[in-house]
């Protein structure tokens, strides 16, 4: 679906079998349209923003229930994407949609409500200014799927997040922005149809076969791992293995971790299992706190960031700071790793009072939010201490320090937008020993197995899948699953081959827009500045020559030129239009 | 990359499933920006052309030597001859590997057509093929040789168990013919030795972190050296001052070091969240018995025997499809209880079904998946008992087939 909101006009595409099986959907779809305007600032009329499920949507294949959204990010001036789940992308294919590609600006602010193949313009004048929770409530969708954006993104921060049916969002890369800048407010959907599966039973087989790898999982079925604890599960293992970022990534441990940990939330706060629709390891955590609204208590990289990056000790304070995120709409890893650079810059320790006051400067644009909402290199910069941000490519570290972790090293550098965990997600051999571990202190073989990871983890978003899944089962697995519901022949590594032309993709927009291997790099101090040592865990610096070499092997392996820029005779192998706008 | 690759060839010989040397040895193959092999070899040519056709990283080459070869020749023989999958019932295929496609010409083509949906792929080629000829499995990776290893490993291991338990209820149906037969036979001796005599194991309780720690790197590694479990498989634990001391998930049992993850038992740390896939049976085991030590591995003939089941039972069983989850029947070797359960947690996994069978026994064989022993103080008697099992499975097995040949004959 098209929908233009300048013209309110809508026009309906339906791609033929090839675009399906090239891009296949999520991920992969929205970043085919992103290339049509790559070049474009992300607030420019004509910058679309994507919203796609996979083919996988609303079918029992286990964690489907989700989709991507994609545009240009605000923050980095990269491809910006997030995976979203919650009830809307099951929602949207039940109503009948792959996805929806919104261009335009609306002159006003402007909800889009969609039933079935109807598609509804309301005005939202009234909800501009709201919170995502006063949002809901106002609009009380019911069992619809409801994306909303909050202050922040109306005020232009520039990390900005859409908030998913209340306890979900699409976090990174500054989203909310993206929706602002047309003035759209929310996105609500009901469907009543069923996606189509050709084999029944071949899906139901593929099911039961990914269900018996899920059960065979610690970290997501295990006594300690998600299913039970959420995904704060990660933060005590990570502190063990001398690697939790503290004091701005100054050093690797925090002593005051086991006080913070996921036991002691649900000690406190006896929360409740939930999760995305069609997900049976169910993640999230919910908390009823007497007097208040059901809140989502902090995923592991907000309980991580909250405490030991900014220096902090209550977790009350980080479910205050998260509930507040979520409220305004703002993507927690970038506030915090914001407000840790201040604090290394300025040397203020953060109250409670401070904390909350400043994530409401941010989010309403006044005071020193000003600077702040930019995100922490651009407040670094203008506090003339560029080397306080870590940040790759504009875009804030994630919760796992580099220098315990080499793949991770070079899966941030090399992320396409930048700063983030999740490209090549490296921690699942790195720490997890999922398919099998690798020296997590070597880049031995770490350039090849990083590209097929990005590879991996963009069919994965295109499917459209969750991650966690995959420390548990394969894309030998979910091929099945796909091959089930489409009744088109593949197998996992074909699905990889897809995600290859996904991932270079979305490089070779991100060299239309200037970034090459001068962008692919991280901050100097992991390069300097050893780690914290402790339980037989030396933590040195990493190694800038190996780290070079490796990312030269990445770019021969990737296809490459040497300074990182896409090569068109790749680009044709791929089935990829070449540069040229 | 180098040393990986020659790393997993030499532990696939010293694992007792390919030559040392020769051309026979396997090939190990890794890339990253560029590739490298353990050894030279003929096949390389077509190994590098299946490298270049699929994302991987890593591709182990083997050639198993006896009892697999045989045993694999005969199994894709018969596989070649229907569907072209083999398809074992055990736990680790059952869970991991799902079945296991068999081809019969040595091309890339093939091999990449097969390895583009499954982790391994079984070539048989008769002999009188002149480029290439004989048995050999291939197995892919993307992370590391070590998930090539893992696999080849696991398709020897599947097999061998197939094959078994296959033949016993083909004899019990009375539709053995000469070719398994012989096949038996020729195996007898190198699979009914004697017992081995008992290793000397640290005598606990132990009282210290360091001799604990020891104490399970030992019991570990002598697990894998009497041939106890596959060097990949099983999981060993020890519970001191409420912490439960046990390997980590993919960890070898015969490299333990690093690899053991400290479980505090009241709950205050998550720390353990990569401990064994077995923990919560582990945790549940020890509330249960007072146990100190627990072992668990995978030996053969006590997998074997544990799916063992009366064919005309059988064959009126509801749940004959479902053995591995929902068998009905109270089961038992001897005194050795066995259970239904799969790995890990869920309402069907042996964190549930495991326990229980301990109320009576200081060991239980899990359904087509291996035997958990208990030891009061140390890993001796853990270590006596899974020995003892699985030598008593093996002539249980051997005595049953022996009744069933003279009552056929």
């Amino acid at each position: 679906m098209h929908i233009n909101l300048t013209t309110r006009n809508l026009c309906v595409e339906t791609p033929d079998r090839d675009f399906y099986g090239k891009y296949m959907g999520g991920k992969g779809m929205g970043g085919y349209y992103l290339r049509q305007c790559a070049a474009l600032s992300f607030d420019h009329p004509d910058m679309v923003v994507c919203l796609f499920t996979g083919p996988l949507v609303a079918t029992i294949a286990p964690t489907s229930g989700r989709a991507h959204l994609v545009s240009k990010s605000p923050l980095t001036g990269l491809v910006g994407d997030a995976s979203l789940g919650g009830r809307l992308p099951t929602q949207l294919k039940r109503a009948g949609w792959d996805g929806m590609v919104i261009t335009g600006k609306s002159p006003y602010p402007i909800g889009i409500e969609i039933a079935d193949h109807q598609v509804n313009f309301s005005r939202a004048d009234h909800l501009w200014g709201m919170d995502t929770q006063q949002v809901h409530e106002h609009l009380a969708p019911g069992k619809a799927g409801l994306a909303s954006i909050g202050p922040a993104a109306e005020n232009g921060v520039r990390f900005a997040s859409v908030t998913v049916d209340l306890h979900h969002a699409a976090g990174r890369s500054g989203l909310g922005l993206c929706f602002a800048a047309k003035h759209l407010k929310y996105l609500m959907v009901k469907g009543q149809g069923h996606t189509r599966v050709k084999d029944a039973n071949g899906l139901k087989a593929a099911r039961e076969e990914i269900f018996r790898l899920t059960a065979a999982s610690p970290a997501l079925m295990g006594q300690y791992g998600f299913s039970r604890l959420g995904t704060g599960a990660v933060y005590d293992l990570i502190d063990s293995r001398r690697m939790m970022p503290t004091d701005n990534f100054k050093s690797t441990w925090f002593k005051h971790a086991p006080r913070l940990n996921a036991a002691a939330y649900s000690k406190a706060y006896a929360p409740e299992k939930y999760g995305c629709r069609g997900c049976h390891i169910l993640c999230k955590r919910i908390a009823r706190p007497k007097g208040l609204h059901p809140m989502a208590l902090p995923e592991y990289e907000t309980m991580s960031h909250f405490t030991a990056l900014i220096g902090s000790r209550d977790i009350k304070w980080v479910v205050a700071a998260n509930d507040r995120c979520r409220r305004y709409g703002m993507d927690t890893i970038t506030a915090a790793a914001t407000l840790a650079c201040r604090r290394e810059i300025t040397g203020k320790n953060f109250t409670r009072q401070s904390l909350l006051s400043l994530l409401d400067d941010m989010a309403l644009n006044r005071g020193e939010g000003k600077e702040l909402n930019k995100g922490a290199l651009a407040y670094a910069r203008s506090m003339g201490h560029p080397e306080s941000a870590m940040a790759v490519k504009a875009m804030e570290l994630p919760a796992y320090d580099p220098r315990g972790a080499y793949g991770m090293a070079l899966g941030y550098a090399l992320s396409t937008r930048g700063g983030c965990h999740l490209r090549a997600y490296p921690i699942s051999h790195e720490i997890f020993r999922k398919p099998v571990a690798t020296d997590r202190f070597s880049f031995s073989g770490k350039a090849r197995i990083i590209k097929i990871a990005e590879d991996f983890n963009a069919v994965v978003d295109s499917l459209t899948a969750c991650k966690f899944i995959f420390f548990a089962a394969g894309l030998e697995e979910y091929a099945k699953a796909y091959t089930a519901v489409t009744g088109e022949k593949s197998s996992a590594q074909d699905l990889i081959s897809i995600g290859e032309r996904i991932y270079y993709n979305e490089r070779i927009i991100n060299s239309l827009n200037g970034f090459d291997a001068r962008d692919d790099d991280l901050p100097r101090r992991f390069f300097n500045e050893p780690g914290t040592c402790g339980n037989q865990i030396q933590v040195a610096p990493i190694d800038r020559g190996q780290f070079l070499t490796a990312r030269e092997k990445y770019y021969r392996i990737r296809g490459l030129d040497s300074s990182g820029n896409p090569l068109e005779e790749k680009a044709n192998a791929l089935g990829l239009e070449w540069k040229r706008l | 990359m180098e040393a990986l690759v020659k790393k997993y060839a030499n532990k696939l010989f010293s694992a007792g499933l390919a030559e040392g040397t020769g051309p026979l040895s396997p090939i190990v193959g890794g890339l990253d920006d560029t590739l490298v092999w353990n050894r030279t070899g003929p096949e390389i040519k077509v190994l590098e052309q299946v490298f270049q056709n699929l994302n991987i990283n890593s591709l182990v080459f083997l050639r198993p030597k006896a009892p697999y070869e045989p045993i694999i020749r005969y199994l894709a023989q018969k596989a070649l001859d229907t569907h072209g999958l083999i398809e074992p019932k055990d736990c680790e295929t059952r869970t991991f590997l799902h079945d296991l496609p068999v081809i019969g010409r040595f091309s890339a083509d093939k091999i990449v057509a097969a390895l583009k949906k499954r982790k391994s792929v079984i070539i048989a080629v008769p002999a009188d093929e002149p480029e290439f000829s004989g048995i050999a499995v291939i197995a892919h990776g993307t992370v590391s040789p070590e998930q090539g290893f893992v696999v080849a490993s696991s398709v020897c291991f599947a097999c061998f168990v197939k094959f078994f338990a296959d033949y016993l209820e083909d004899l019990q149906l009375g539709r053995a013919n000469k070719e398994s037969n012989d096949l038996f036979d020729g195996l007898l001796p190198d699979i009914f030795l004697g017992q081995p005599g008992l290793p000397d194991l640290a005598k606990g309780p132990f009282s210290t972190e360091e001799q604990l720690y020891a104490a399970i790197v030992q019991a570990g590694r002598k697990t894998v050296e009497y041939g106890l479990v596959d060097s990949y498989f099983g999981n060993i634990s020890y519970c001191h001052n409420h912490i439960l001391y046990i390997s980590q998930t993919g960890s070898s049992l015969d490299e333990l070091e690093g690899c053991i993850d400290p479980v505090r038992l009241d709950g205050s740390s998550s720390a353990a969240l990569t401990a064994s896939s077995e923990l919560t049976a582990h945790i549940q085991t020890i509330a249960q018995t007072g146990c100190r030590a627990i072992l668990h591995g995978h030996p053969k003939f006590s997998v074997i025997l544990s799916m063992a089941c009366d064919p005309a039972e059988k064959a009126a069983c509801r749940h004959r499809d479902h053995c591995h989850t929902r068998c009905p029947q109270k089961r038992a070797i001897g005194r050795v209880p066995i259970v239904p359960g799969e790995v890990g947690t869920g309402p069907t996994g042996l964190c549930n079904t495991l326990p229980p069978a301990f109320g009576t026994s200081n060991h239980a064989i899990v359904y087509g998946h291996g035997v958990f022993t208990l030891g009061m103080n140390d890993f001796s008697q853990a270590f006596a008992t899974l020995l003892e099992v699985e030598t008593a499975c093996r002539k249980t097995y051997c005595d049953k087939v022996r009744q069933l040949r003279s009552h056929l004959s």
